[in-house]
């Protein structure tokens, strides 16, 4: 009998050793009847990879092979200026975002691959610029991570000021999955706080930590291409690729380890594993995961009353599956996923408006916005 | 004999050079695996297959064999529009990749050697080149 309950058990565990994935606990559905329609605000574009909306409704936008359009009317106009950009596989122009004070000062922050430095090759540079009749002045680097590489994945790249005012961003571990996100040390895999100025906060969590990287305000991310400031609690959110299976969701908090790669959902492109662990002591599980994986990139949460029975839902872009996610929350967990906008293309990224529309970022398409029926 | 020993002489480092190009030829896989790997794999997947109605196969795939520069071309400069691969029509974009020559060639001798793709002809950086805008 005793022999019998050892094999059994030997047998159990050597099934669970195997490259099984746990799908996401809930999957995503297409809506029964679609209760919106899609207008084309900007057309003819390829990439456009991230969107700041000006207090005068016009619209900032990146394309991702190296241009930043500013869109009055439909109308679209190039900002010059712009910084020596590297582009090369997923890196370019990327996100751009405004100073929470950007009436008075008419400051822009934009994220671009940058082959600035030692060494051949690129990596994520945070530009801080004025923006004026169009130019960009006062151009000042503020962050440029470092070594350069010629890897063409990973580069993050999601920028977003929290309510007090500090500058958040993310860089990808550029490929260097064992080496750069566990290493706080290293730049990749991380998600980094400055003051709007570039300077390092006095306290950020690793600032006493000999040879760290000062700016660093949470680790173990793999390529982090989704940020938001939660409206209603102020919280930094993220989301960030998993390889093959293991998309997550991230609520940042100071200091914290999320894993990458020692824990995941995911496995490696190829089908084997890389880990066995998918939680370990002293690192964070995510909020919620994705298996298989959408290659989630934008993420907005709805809080305007244009959409009223979308309130406090997530939407994220999917690039795999050409749709865009709205992710139902409740109870601090995910019911429902519903593919909105199927069939459009990839889904780059997504914003809600201070006019409170929501508008989406698609590439070889443009720039649309959802209104409700 | 003496036609034997003449043979020899021309034989040898003809079979020489086979030999050094044959080597070439593996090192351009090799580093072309890196590149696959690195900016090609994410949309084509790990062997090649491609995403149904998305991104077209590259394995086994007739139009790699029937429109090489066509293929180096969206390599190097992006490929928009229409595309019939197997049989079945592909219209997404793909943007440039940012590739030297060199890393063009090595990635498409990966492709061209790789599941159940049998190129025997080595792709080189010159080749690349002379393909313009």
């Amino acid at each position: 009998m005793k022999s019998i309950c050892v094999l059994i058990s030997l047998l159990v565990f050597s099934l669970s050793a195997c490259a099984q994935q746990e799908e996401s606990s809930v999957k995503a559905e297409s809506p029964s009847t679609i209760n919106y329609t899609v207008e084309t605000v900007v057309s003819d574009m390829k990439n456009p990879w991230g969107m700041a909306f000006l207090p005068d409704g016009s619209l900032l936008v990146t394309e991702k092979e190296g241009k930043l359009l500013h869109v009055i009317n439909g109308q679209k106009i190039e900002v010059g200026g712009l910084p020596e950009i590297y582009v090369r596989g997923q890196g370019g122009l990327m996100d751009v975002e405004l100073h929470p004070n950007f009436s008075k000062n008419k400051l822009i922050y934009f994220s671009y691959a940058s082959a600035e430095g030692e060494g051949e090759g690129g990596n994520t540079a945070i530009m801080r610029a004025k923006l004026v009749d169009n130019q960009l002045k006062e151009q000042k680097v503020l962050y440029k991570a470092t070594p350069n590489t010629k890897r063409g994945q990973h580069f993050g790249s999601r920028i977003s000021f929290d309510r007090d005012g500090f500058l958040y961003f993310s860089i990808g571990e550029r490929g260097n999955r064992d080496v750069n996100p566990q290493d706080i040390t290293r730049d990749g895999g991380k998600i980094y706080r400055l003051h709007d100025d570039g300077s390092i906060p006095k306290d950020n969590p690793f600032v006493n930590v000999p040879n760290a990287k000062k700016a660093i305000y949470s680790y173990g991310h793999r390529n982090p291409q989704g940020m938001i400031v939660h409206p209603v609690t102020g919280a930094i959110w993220t989301h960030e690729h998993g390889p093959r299976g293991g998309d997550e969701i991230n609520i940042i908090q100071k200091g914290k380890n999320y894993g990458w790669p020692k824990i995941s959902y995911g496995i490696n492109y190829s089908g084997t594993p890389f880990t066995e662990h998918t939680a370990l002591p002293g690192m964070e599980q995510p909020f919620f995961y994705w298996v298989p994986s959408i290659a989630p990139s934008g993420m907005a949460m709805v809080s305007s009353d244009k959409y009223p029975s979308w309130k406090g839902n997530l939407l994220v872009g999917s690039l795999k599956f050409q749709y865009l996610e709205r992710l139902v929350i409740e109870n601090n967990s995910v019911v429902k996923r519903e593919k909105l906008l199927e069939g459009m293309g990839r889904v780059r990224s997504v914003v809600e408006a201070p006019d409170g529309y929501i508008y989406v970022g698609i590439e070889n398409l443009g720039v649309v916005k959802i209104v409700m029926k | 004999m003496m036609y034997r020993i003449v043979l020899g002489i021309i034989l040898i480092p003809l079979l020489g050079v086979a030999q050094e190009k044959e080597r070439e030829f593996a090192k351009s896989i090799e580093r072309g695996e890196v590149i696959y790997e690195d900016f090609c794999m994410n949309c084509h997947m790990p062997n090649g297959e491609g995403v149904a109605g998305v991104y077209p196969p590259l394995a086994k795939s007739d139009y790699l064999v029937k429109n090489l520069e066509k293929s180096i071309y969206a390599v190097k400069f992006g490929l928009e529009g229409e595309v019939i691969v197997n049989g079945k029509t592909y219209n997404s974009v793909m943007a440039p990749l940012g590739l030297t020559d060199e890393e063009i060639a090595d990635v498409m001798n990966y492709i061209n050697t790789q599941w159940g793709n049998t190129t025997k002809k080595m792709l080189t950086a010159e080749e690349v080149a002379r393909i313009k805008k």
